[in-house]
């Protein structure tokens, strides 16, 4: 492959990131330059996207190894610009809303998302570290983008301190593994994988992978960082952390643990299983009890991590498919209901009390009917797309003889219906509250954001109900 | 003509759509609700059309697979969006959208001036879509969706007047417990079809059915399927112990009774055993207990049903007695028996249901019958169709329910046992007795009602009324036992469906046609006895009444409060936990956990949940520490 | 020549002391030290493996992993002073306005 291929193969991330730079010149020249921002960042996502598509057939790695592209990259490519688009649309009104109209915003956007794109696409650790460190640093950022919201900043401090800890075990696994096999790519350690097999080093570097993955996804218990964050970052923020860097780090997560370590052992597959049911117990058990919706959303985000973790502890073909399907229709879901979310939130951290919700059905019946179709397709209600990537998570558990899991995986969805049903039963069967009522002007929708939701909505309706669509790219993925 | 089986499912869901959607742009009742109610009856009209077609096949090629398109398809797992056209689907198609027609036109009137108009017909209309996908699926998980679709739609529209107060509760209360209830039979029939996945390698109806006919009578492992199937199917049917949410479920308007809670959606677990016989046919032991929750569901339900004063609540304890009769045939083995029963009972439950409406609507919602009486004059159509219904019901030859439930019964005995018998003929004294009550107390006693001007009706209603009346005589003759020396013609129409799981059946052949007639010969004059009971008690002696509940106060208050099953709950489970929450847990750390859980286990879990929150502190540096455990469990598992 | 393990020793010292001082300090710029010295125990067993396998992934990986720290630095002071102008202090035990 020549260089000039290596390089369409990774467009997508070069037009990206090439987009960043160029906003980050354009901020610099134009005090108000939040607009052109705004529109070149939807132009490149747009692009970026295309040639996702457009380099799907080819297939193979770039720059001697370290890259994947086409198939597998693409699809992760793609669905990364989908939700980063998605972010954007909806962020500009909420910026506005809350004084922080800063074309800032959509460099962090940018750079996050070629860092995820590296990251799901790295066929050497060193590229999967140097993505993860993209993608985290400028989530960092943005979650402390509000910067004179005490909250806000707060959630800044502890997922930096907190990431940058799991980074250092992260690297630390990075560094075990080198050490035991000379290398860190991961087609030469898939090639020589019996000969690590009673490597101690070796385990212990995959272990601390484990973890500093399980970190990326807010599984329990590395999950500690994730509420705190997601409630207090701004809400478009929230959603793209929430949904789109955890779909990335399931992305590497596949890559590495199934790929390249040959989907690993029994105790280390015992182990994802033990931590897919500690997060699905405690993200349900505890989002039952919260009262704002920002926090009960990442509290819910804990207990998806642990769904698709099923897919990776069965370690088989449906697991895999399941976890990529999973993967975008956590997307389309979970940015979608932070989307309602911050287009209902009003001025300084108002109206995200559950209850704030009431009769909102009926005042806004679009939003209404959007916000309850995320909800059930959390929850996993057939014919939405959570539904069927709950059936392939939990049937590749049962493949891979592990009934429990797609058991407990059963049970936790049961909890998880309480809660999610509140929100409904709040829109649809509580009287309004008075006091909004009155000001019914503090509601507005822009079309940007009501097209944002409206079009996850039709999203999850149409890969439920037409899952082929997507999961027929998943049978040929290098 | 069975190409287009997909069109009667279309048909209903632009319904859906229209109305859900451009409803409240629509200012006119009449085009929302003539459309809505057209839709459905253009899906009984495709019904219909490929029924005709079925009919004129020979009797083997009696069955199609109709595929749109595939849904979920990956390495041995392949579902599609395909449709099974066979006898039993398609007689199911044709209830459903007949019956779902009628109520649809019905509410028209019923639901007029209502502010949700548009919306309620667009759930209707999305009911009858999702019940039809539940009765036409080919798979398993295609009758998932439509299983979890009708539920959804059975929560929405009982809680479809939200802000009206229900008893104790308010109605979304009452969705709320229906859709949780539920949840609980749904996770039984999940694990089930996991189960079922596991075993058969498929959700096909085809290559499950056509394995398990190779499988020995008695194996286990479809033993279990079997049992957690049946478990989905407590919930959805209302059978014991899962029944406690369809009473409450009376809190929707009357049409979503009529339609969902008696004639359609409660018998989709009745249907799911029914297209499932060959597996059940293989487990005798869940054979033996379906057919004991059902036989015993039908005595303590139709007890219940004696002393209720709500008129739908009283209607309400019958279908699940009903409901219970149906089981009780599934478990004998009587499919067909059971299905016959469930196309009378919707007919003529569909039927009282829209009456107990129509009473309503003339004496402004009134429900209590002890404030009716005297109707009689002021809603003579109503009266005369409600009477035949109460007949039909009561199993009064020749109407419908006479010949349904006389076969369930000549079922019982002749392959269960005379004890079954025994329960299913104590339940059906007791059914003619509540029938024959509800009917004098609401329109033949002298009037209670006060100052009210009671009216009939108006036509879009009552029409309704009389064609399901006209139905609820004569539909019990496509059924004569054989006995009478013809042909039972609705055997014979759904004997491809069961022959499979009939040849599993060991049966006894006990055929005496002198028993069927004697049996049949005693719960007629059971049935009459009950009715006679009723009129004399109610309609003449008073007196007696007030004196019988005098004296056995005990009984009829236990009964009348239920066998205070609520209470119950409510003390061992929920209260215990209360109290300790309320004693320990907001004292120490003042904070309420959300509100209106219904059952104890939510309750159980959500105080769990308010306190294991606390965990999560805030301080960044207890979070590294939590992080260091977690690597340490993780290296000593990998390890 | 010294043994690999003596490096290794070495490094898990200092990651050890990186994850102490994590733990235990107060001050946010004193525990973004410490995680400055988790990063750099592990450059150091990465320098040292490297040396004994003899090939350059591994010192190649340290430049990336500085350039990374110094990002991280920079992008967590900017944070710190940002809390520091809104609530006058950089102690962890009183940043927990979010929690449960």
């Amino acid at each position: 492959m020549n260089f000039y291929n290596d390089l369409l193969g990774i467009s997508p991330v070069l037009i990206v990131s090439l987009a960043g730079l160029i906003v980050v010149i354009l901020e610099a020249l134009f005090k108000k330059g939040e607009t052109i921002s705004y529109f070149l960042s939807i132009i490149s996502l747009i692009l970026a996207g295309l040639f996702a598509i457009y380099t799907y057939s080819m297939y193979s790695t770039a720059f001697n190894g370290m890259v994947a592209v086409g198939g597998y990259a693409s699809f992760f490519n793609f669905i990364f610009c989908v939700g980063a688009l998605l972010t954007i649309l909806l962020s500009k009104d909420y910026l506005a809303k809350r004084n922080i109209n800063y074309g800032e915003f959509y460099i962090l956007v940018l750079f996050a998302t070629a860092g995820m794109m590296f990251l799901a696409s790295g066929v050497d650790l060193i590229i999967t570290f140097l993505g993860i460190e993209l993608m985290s640093i400028s989530l960092y950022v943005l979650a402390a983008f509000a910067r004179t919201d005490p909250k806000s900043n707060e959630a800044g401090l502890k997922y930096l301190l907190l990431g940058a800890f799991a980074t250092g075990f992260l690297l630390f696994g990075i560094a075990f593994i080198y050490g035991s096999t000379t290398t860190t790519n991961l087609k030469v350690i898939s090639a020589n994988f019996q000969n690590y097999q009673n490597d101690f080093l070796f385990w212990l570097g995959v272990g601390l992978l484990l973890v500093g993955f399980s970190f990326k996804v807010a599984a329990v218990p590395f999950h500690m960082w994730a509420p705190d964050v997601y409630e207090g970052a701004p809400t478009p923020a929230s959603g793209f952390m929430s949904a789109v860097s955890k779909s990335a780090a399931f992305g590497a997560f596949v890559l590495v643990f199934i790929f390249g370590f040959n989907g690993t052992n029994e105790q280390v597959r015992y182990a994802i299983a033990i931590i897919s049911v500690l997060s699905m117990a405690l993200g349900n058990i505890i989002a039952l009890s919260q009262t704002n919706i920002k926090r009960m959303l990442a509290y819910s985000s804990i207990a998806h991590a642990g769904y698709i973790l099923i897919g990776l502890a069965s370690a088989n073909e449906l697991g895999k498919q399941g976890v990529l399907y999973y993967s975008l229709a956590y997307i389309l879901m979970q940015v979608g209901a932070f989307g309602v979310v911050s287009i209902v939130e009003r001025e300084e951290n108002k109206a995200l009390n559950i209850n704030d919700y009431a009769g909102l059905g009926h005042r806004k019946p679009l939003i209404g009917v959007l916000m309850s179709i995320f909800m059930f397709s959390l929850t996993g209600f057939p014919p939405f797309a959570g539904f069927v990537g709950k059936y392939y998570l939990f049937a590749s558990a049962v493949q891979a003889k592990m009934t429990w899991l797609a058991v407990a995986g059963v049970l936790a969805t049961l909890v998880s219906v309480y809660y999610y049903l509140n929100v409904v039963i709040n829109m649809y069967l509580k009287e309004q509250p008075a006091e909004v009522l009155n000001n019914p002007e503090q509601e507005k929708i822009s079309i940007s954001s009501a097209f944002a939701v409206l079009i996850s909505a039709i999203g999850i309706f149409i890969i439920g109900i037409l899952p082929t669509l997507v999961t027929r790219y998943f049978e040929k993925l290098f | 003509m069975h190409k287009y089986i997909g069109l009667a499912l279309i048909f209903p869901l632009v319904g859906f759509i229209i109305n859900g959607l451009f409803g409240w742009r629509i200012k006119k009742e009449k085009v929302i609700g003539w459309f809505g109610s057209l839709t459905v009856g253009a899906s009984f009209i495709v019904s219909f059309l490929i029924y005709l077609e079925l009919v004129r096949l020979p009797f083997y090629e009696r069955k199609f697979i109709v595929e749109y398109f595939s849904w979920i398809k990956t390495g041995g797992l392949d579902i599609s969006f395909s449709y099974l056209v066979d006898p039993l689907s398609i007689l199911m198609a044709m209830v459903v959208t007949g019956v779902g027609f009628l109520i649809h036109i019905y509410s028209i009137g019923y639901m007029h001036g209502d502010r949700g108009f548009a919306r309620f017909f667009a759930y209707l209309n999305l009911f009858i879509f999702m019940m039809l996908t539940l009765v036409l699926a080919d798979n398993y998980l295609l009758m998932f969706l439509g299983w979890e679709g009708v539920g959804l739609c059975s929560y929405l529209l009982i809680g479809f007047w939200y802000d009206k107060p229900f008893e104790k509760m308010t109605t979304s209360d009452a969705g709320r417990k229906a859709f949780i209830v539920n949840r609980i039979g749904d996770f039984g029939f999940l694990i089930g079809l996991f189960l079922m996945y596991k075993y058969f390698g498929s959700l096909n109806f085809n290559t499950v059915f056509s394995i398990a006919n190779k499988l020995q009578v008695g194996d286990s492992t479809v033993f279990w399927i079997t049992l957690l199937l049946f478990v989905g199917a407590t919930g959805k049917s209302a059978q014991i112990p899962l029944y406690v949410w369809l009473p409450d479920a009376m809190a929707g308007p009357t049409p979503v009774s009529a339609l969902i809670h008696a004639a359609t959606m409660v018998t989709a677990g009745v249907y799911m055993i029914a297209r499932s016989s060959v597996l059940y046919a293989l487990a005798p032991t869940t054979m033996e207990i379906v057919a004991i929750i059902g036989a015993l569901t039908a005595v303590y339900a139709a007890s219940m049903g004696l002393v209720q004063n709500g008129i739908k609540k009283v209607l309400a304890y019958s279908t699940i007695s009903q409901l219970g009769y149906m089981f009780l045939a599934m478990g004998v083995g009587a499919f067909s028996a059971g299905i016959f029963h469930l196309t009378t009972h919707a007919f003529f439950k569909a039927l009282l249901f829209l009456g107990a409406g129509a009473v309503m609507h003339a004496l402004d919602n009134e429900e209590d019958i002890q404030k009716m009486g005297g109707l009689k004059a002021h809603l003579p159509i109503t009266y005369k169709t409600f009477f035949i219904a109460s007949l039909a019901i009561a199993g009064i030859p020749p109407l419908s329910g006479f010949f349904s439930k006389d076969e369930i019964l000549w079922g019982a005995y002749s392959q269960g046992s005379f004890w079954l018998w025994l329960l299913g003929a104590i339940g059906a004294f007791m059914t003619a007795f509540y029938m024959f009550r509800l009917v004098a107390l609401v329109f033949e006693t002298p009037p209670r009602y006060g100052a009210k001007h009671p009216h009939e009706a108006p036509k879009v209603m009552t029409l309704p009324l009389i064609v399901l009346g006209f139905f609820s005589v004569t539909a019990g003759f496509i059924g004569i036992p054989e006995s009478f020396g013809l042909k039972n013609l609705f055997h014979h129409w759904l004997e491809p469906a069961f022959e499979d799981a009939n040849a599993k059946l060991i049966l006894e052949s006990t055929h005496s046609t002198s028993t069927e007639f004697m049996l049949m010969f005693i719960s007629v004059l059971i049935s009459v006895g009950g009715i006679l009971l009723a009129r004399y008690l109610y309609l003449k002696r008073m007196n007696i009444v007030a004196k019988l509940t005098q004296t056995f106060s005990g009984v009829y208050k236990l009964v009348y409060n239920k066998y205070y099953v609520d209470e119950i709950y409510d003390t061992i489970v929920v209260k215990p936990i209360k109290w300790g929450s309320e004693k320990l847990l907001w004292r120490f750390f003042d904070v309420k956990v959300i509100d209106g859980i219904v059952n104890g286990s939510a309750r159980v879990t959500s105080i769990v949940s308010s306190v294991v929150r606390f965990v999560q502190n805030g301080i960044v540096q207890f979070y590294a520490v939590v992080f260091l455990i977690g690597i340490l469990i993780i290296l000593w598992i990998i390890f | 020549m010294i043994p690999l393990s003596w490096y290794l020793f070495l490094s898990l010292i200092l990651f050890t002391i990186g994850v102490l001082g994590v733990l235990i300090r107060r001050n946010a710029i004193v525990i973004f030290m410490c995680i400055e010295l988790m990063l750099n125990s592990v450059n150091l067993a990465l320098v040292g493996f490297s040396s004994y396998i003899g090939n350059e992934i591994g010192q190649m990986l340290v430049f990336f992993v500085l350039v990374v720290a110094a990002a991280e630095v920079s992008v967590g002071l900017a944070i710190i002073i940002a809390i520091f102008r809104n609530r006058l202090t950089v102690n962890i035990d009183e940043i927990n306005l979010l929690k449960w």
